[in-house]
């Protein structure tokens, strides 16, 4: 076969023409969810059913993770703040870095793995069997009765997950550093309070799970009603959810992070 | 009012440059079954597509009810939609919603009426396709002709005028291919619908429709009711009608010549 230079130039070429193709695809995807979501504004309880499905039912693994995260950090910062003689700073890392970097990142990441991948599995599988058809054919659009009340309980649910992750994670550092290795607990959480900014810190926070939300719900969504109608199709589309979303989570949040914390010291 | 639901006229529709459809004429009259016969793949399902407005006609026109199909915006399609239902092959149940939620679905998408009014009507539609005792199941846990009968209870909820049939008959036990074909008759005649059947299945089709027209390669090859069918000496009817397995359409796919695959032709 024609395996020269000029192949692999083609399809690297081939590629890119078609990511290019797939992101403006995803835009206009974006863009006519957030025409059709009248629906969803109407009749909110469809968006509250689908909370529960991306958000409720990611609690355990959201709560856990935050836990353990807190946990190790707490271990990790004593060792080293230990060395300065700072350990009652632990409460301002622990803080500072789960409200900024770790509650929206980590829990982004595993809302992409556990909640977007169940949407694209079950869009994809929606449309291999016919439904989002069969919606079609009763009149009622797809996009915005099943797509945007999904893409709205996401863009809900992802900062509330992101908070509970960060509060558990501060409860983690908590139980490991003032329990566990006896630092001064006023100490840990006057420090904590007097150091963590409510704009500059959370909100900035807040911000980031945000902007994950509307990136991972948009690629599950997308994926899952791009997905070819077959068993293959659904699970390579399901994969594709996780990569693309957790690099696309990393991406932004370097953005975010050099345009939110640039003056911050 | 015209005599004619459903009117096809000198339509064409090409995909990715080829032809699949080619100078289709076909009506189908009020009250009437209507079956559209042909071997898999020869653009019947397609034709169901376009008459449902999912695909647009490359040239002549879809008529459902005196409306272009092909020209509608997507409001006046959606409009004309709810005058129509259609049952897919598998069904197409929500399968997050049980049996009784599936046949709701429309009249509480589409209608203010009160939840006990729905009640009945959704009991009425299931009694009509006798599953009213199994309105609390789940679609998994339906068998496959019991999964097409509360799809077609879902279809007629809003009683439309048409109802388009895509491949009712495919991978059922002959039990449920009876009762499914004995419904959509049945429903025809006592909801004074009209009923198009998109099918591969002859005989079941031949006892209970009143018209047939049998595609082949993307043209209609043949027409005519039931009688005139089974009487017909046109060797791709003939073939089809009998089931025989060489005739006009050839067993084997178009292929190289054999011995030269092979490798064992001379010269």
């Amino acid at each position: 076969m024609a395996n020269g230079p000029g192949y692999w130039l083609r399809r690297m070429g081939a590629r890119w023409v078609d990511s290019t193709w797939r992101l403006g695809l995803a835009t206009r995807f974006l863009v006519l969810i957030l025409l059709y979501s009248g629906i969803s504004i109407r009749r909110f309880q469809l968006v509250i059913k689908e909370i529960f499905n991306a958000g409720v039912l990611s609690l355990i693994i959201i709560l856990v993770s935050g836990l353990f995260v807190g946990m190790v950090l707490g271990l990790q910062g004593y060792e080293t703040l230990q060395t300065y003689g700072a350990e009652e700073s632990l409460g301002i890392l622990v803080a500072l870095s789960l409200v900024r970097e770790l509650g929206p990142v980590v829990a982004g990441l595993l809302f992409a793995s556990r909640a977007g991948s169940a949407m694209t599995a079950e869009i994809g599988l929606m449309k291999t069997t016919e439904q989002l058809t069969a919606l079609e054919m009763m009149a009622l659009d797809p996009i915005a009765r099943v797509i945007a009340p999904r893409f709205w309980a996401g863009v809900i649910s992802m900062p509330l997950l992101a908070a509970l992750f960060s509060a558990m994670g501060i409860f983690g550092g908590y139980l490991v550093g003032v329990v566990l290795l006896g630092v001064d607990e006023g100490s840990f959480w006057s420090q904590m309070q007097a150091a963590v900014d409510f704009r500059e810190d959370i909100l900035n926070g807040v911000i980031k799970s945000a902007v994950f939300g509307v990136a991972v719900t948009t690629i599950a969504l997308y994926e899952g009603y791009d997905a070819p109608p077959t068993a293959e199709g659904v699970s390579r589309a399901t994969t594709r959810t996780v990569v693309t979303s957790s690099l696309t989570i990393l991406a932004l949040d370097f953005v975010l992070t050099s345009f939110m914390f640039r003056g911050v010291s | 009012m015209s005599d004619n639901l459903v009117e096809v006229r000198d339509l064409s529709f090409s995909y990715g440059g080829r032809l699949v459809l080619r100078d289709i004429d076909l009506s189908a009259r009020r009250g009437q079954v209507v079956a559209i016969m042909g071997l898999s793949g020869c653009g019947k399902t397609t034709l169901l597509k376009l008459i449902g407005g999912q695909l647009k006609p490359t040239q002549g026109k879809v008529l459902v009810d005196g409306e272009s199909v092909g020209d509608l915006d997507l409001g006046a399609l959606y409009r004309l939609r709810r005058r129509m239902g259609m049952l897919f092959q598998f069904g197409a149940l929500f399968t997050d919603m049980s049996v009784y939620d599936n046949v709701a679905f429309p009249l509480r998408e589409h209608t203010d009426l009160p939840e006990a009014m729905i009640n009945d009507l959704v009991l009425m539609k299931l009694n009509a396709v006798g599953l009213r005792g199994a309105m609390d199941m789940m679609p998994a846990e339906l068998s496959g002709g019991m999964a097409r009968r509360a799809a077609l209870a879902r279809a007629i909820a809003l009683e439309p005028k048409l109802i388009m049939y895509d491949e009712p008959f495919a991978g059922l036990d002959p039990v449920s291919l009876g009762v499914i074909g004995n419904l959509i008759r049945r429903l025809t005649d006592t909801l004074g619908i009209t009923s198009l059947v998109v099918t591969h299945d002859i005989q079941e089709s031949l006892k209970m429709v009143d018209y047939v027209y049998f595609i082949s390669d993307g043209v209609i090859e043949a027409q005519g009711t039931p009688a005139e069918i089974r009487a017909s000496h046109l060797p791709f009817v003939h073939q089809f009608v009998h089931g025989e397995a060489d005739g006009p359409v050839p067993f084997h796919y178009p292929a190289e010549d054999y011995a030269l695959d092979l490798g064992v032709a001379h010269g």
